[in-house]
């Protein structure tokens, strides 16, 4: 049904908005002299002064009309629009209605207000019900007597923790968080190497518990790990411990709330868990990976719930992790790497780089096994109070990269099989060599954590980390 | 009624389909299930019988009321004991 009358004028008010108040007597005026139909959102009482007021609370017709801002005024010719304004402008108002001496006692202008169908909530609520937001998905109907939390679990969408319904209303909300086509495809997820589309993710987003905002960077993420050098297939299937862990640089940090300080990979921080935690879920949901199925995992690891946390750039002496890995400055982005768990650095004592990095390397070395080598990726958490001593002493993050390098040297002889007592190691042909705990570009640095506390960390990788298993993959998040 | 929207790659059906039947009962246990509707025990007694006469193991549980869910622990012990289970819904 057309709200638009054959010939004539049409307004759209709200008592609750006072330049529509502020017209009512105009309205009226055009009422006497012309006829006019008003749609009126709030109180269907209003305005008093035009009897032919039609009750548009259930905001069907502003929604039809497109209204944005109240009030707004039509001219209609042969049932089709053919002018609009909005706000009170007496000369704009003068030139729809095709009338002089509009509104004489008023000010020449005053801008209007937004009109209810477009508040947040209303919008996609219209839309859902004039069946206009484009959304693909298949529905699932949960019973009004079934628990919606039960009934997600039951078919399987959880990692083991409750989920947010993903609705209609805040799947299309979520997707306000992107420019990009809800049905723009970003990549096959594995193990089943499913298409997730904006829309899919957006969706898995919403469970998660992200807000919109955070969706450009759940959408990097999952780039960044469908990129075939990541193998996002090899480290979901592996035995070893890993998953995804994600490293967030650039404005978006401040500007969505991640916590790049205390307890930075701790739990506590909507954005830093539900980030995380949407790109897991995708990889079940969408991509149908899951733990004792195609996940092997022997342990797995509590980051496979989300581990995504914000690089602390400000008062850095270093250049970000993006910034390092080819990124232009002040751009946002994530990094992905294949990793597990946390491995403590306490030093309390160095205050010297020298010593410190020697702690640092010694720890780097404990990595999967003492006796291993190279044994896998891994990246090197700075807390502040260690990241002052390389700070004050003028050691880039360069220099700090090339002296733990260098420390973590080992003589072959130390890790043949056998040697120590212990029966893991490698060939008897390594004597007399010196092998790197790690491949070159295996070892990442970046600078988070609580300003008080002597105490780094270190993300251990995968085995199968470097070329020929997993590399670390940055992409830039994008609007 | 909830409609939400499907987080997967929608490759099985929106219904979840019930377990397969078993294709022959030989070396499965049954649990055999009153909900302690009048009757239902003399018909179930029955049935364990039958079944036992074809070599089948068979458990027998009983609800304290046919007016509330089975109590979470019977729920949890019959899962753990037998295969496959048929109840008396109604009288």
């Amino acid at each position: 049904m057309s709200a638009l009358p054959e010939d004539g004028l049409v307004a759209v008010v709200k008592r609750d908005c006072p330049t529509c108040v502020m017209t009512a007597p105009v309205l009226g005026e055009l009422a006497r002299r012309a006829g006019v139909v008003v749609y009126t959102q709030d109180d269907p009482g209003f305005p008093e002064t035009v009897p032919q007021r039609i009750d548009d609370t259930g905001l069907e017709a502003s929604h039809r009309l497109h209204i944005e801002i109240v009030p707004t005024l039509i001219r209609v010719e042969a049932g089709r629009e053919v002018d609009r304004t909005y706000g009170w402008d007496r000369a704009e108002w003068e030139r729809v209605a095709g009338m002089a001496g509009l509104g004489a006692d008023l000010p020449v202008s005053r801008p209007g207000c937004g009109a209810k169908n477009v508040e947040p909530g209303t919008i996609e609520r219209l839309k859902i019900r004039f069946n206009e937001t484009g959304l693909k998905a298949r529905r699932i109907e949960i019973g009004a007597d079934e628990d919606e939390y039960e009934a997600m679990v039951a078919r399987g969408w959880s990692d083991g923790l409750p989920l947010v319904p993903p609705t209609e209303e805040r799947v299309l909300r979520m997707l306000d968080g992107t420019s990009r086509d809800p049905q723009e495809v970003i990549g096959a997820i594995p193990p089943a190497l499913a298409p997730a589309t904006v829309e899919k993710i957006a969706i898995n987003a919403v469970m998660a518990g992200c807000k919109p905002e955070y969706l450009p960077v759940v959408l990097a993420a999952v780039e960044a790990v469908l990129d075939d050098s990541f193998a996002m297939h090899g480290v979901l299937a592996t035995t070893m411990f890993v998953g995804p862990v994600l490293v967030v640089n650039g404005p978006i940090r401040r500007r969505i709330g991640m916590n790049a300080k205390g307890n930075a990979l701790g739990q506590g921080n909507r954005a830093n868990a539900a980030i995380g935690r949407a790109l897991q879920l995708v990889i079940r949901n969408i991509g149908g990976g899951r733990p004792q199925e195609v996940d092997r995992a022997t342990l797995g690891n509590p980051g496979k719930y989300t581990y995504c946390f914000a690089e602390d750039e400000e008062g850095s002496s270093w250049e970000p992790l993006s910034v390092e890995r080819g990124v232009a400055p002040g751009r946002s982005a994530v990094t992905v790497f294949a990793g597990f768990g946390l491995q403590g650095v306490v030093d309390q004592k160095s205050r010297d780089p020298e010593s410190l990095s020697r702690s640092m390397a010694e720890s780097l070395k404990a990595i999967h096994n003492v006796k291993l080598a190279p044994a896998c990726d891994a990246l090197l958490v700075v807390c502040p109070e260690h990241h002052r001593t390389f700070r004050e002493a003028g050691w880039s993050k360069a220099r700090l990269y090339e002296e733990l390098y260098r420390l973590c040297e080992i003589p072959g002889d130390e890790i043949i099989a056998g040697a120590r007592g212990i029966a893991e190691g490698g060939p008897a042909s390594l004597a007399g060599s010196t092998l790197n705990k790690f491949r070159p570009g295996g070892l990442l640095i970046v600078r988070a954590g609580g300003e008080a506390g002597m105490f780094s960390g270190i993300i251990g990788g995968w085995s199968a980390g470097g070329p020929r298993g997993s590399l670390p993959v940055t992409r830039e998040v994008r609007n | 009624m909830t409609i939400l929207l499907d987080p997967t790659a929608e490759r099985d059906p929106a219904q979840r389909p019930r377990l397969p039947r078993p294709e022959r009962l030989d070396g499965l246990t049954i649990g055999i299930l009153d909900i302690a509707k009048a009757r239902g025990d003399v018909f179930l007694k029955r049935l364990g019988e039958r079944l036992g006469e074809r070599g089948i193991a068979v458990r027998h549980y009983a609800k304290p009321t046919n007016t509330r869910p089975a109590p979470v622990a019977l729920a949890q012990q019959i899962a753990t004991e037998v295969d496959l289970v048929v109840e008396g819904l109604s009288d």
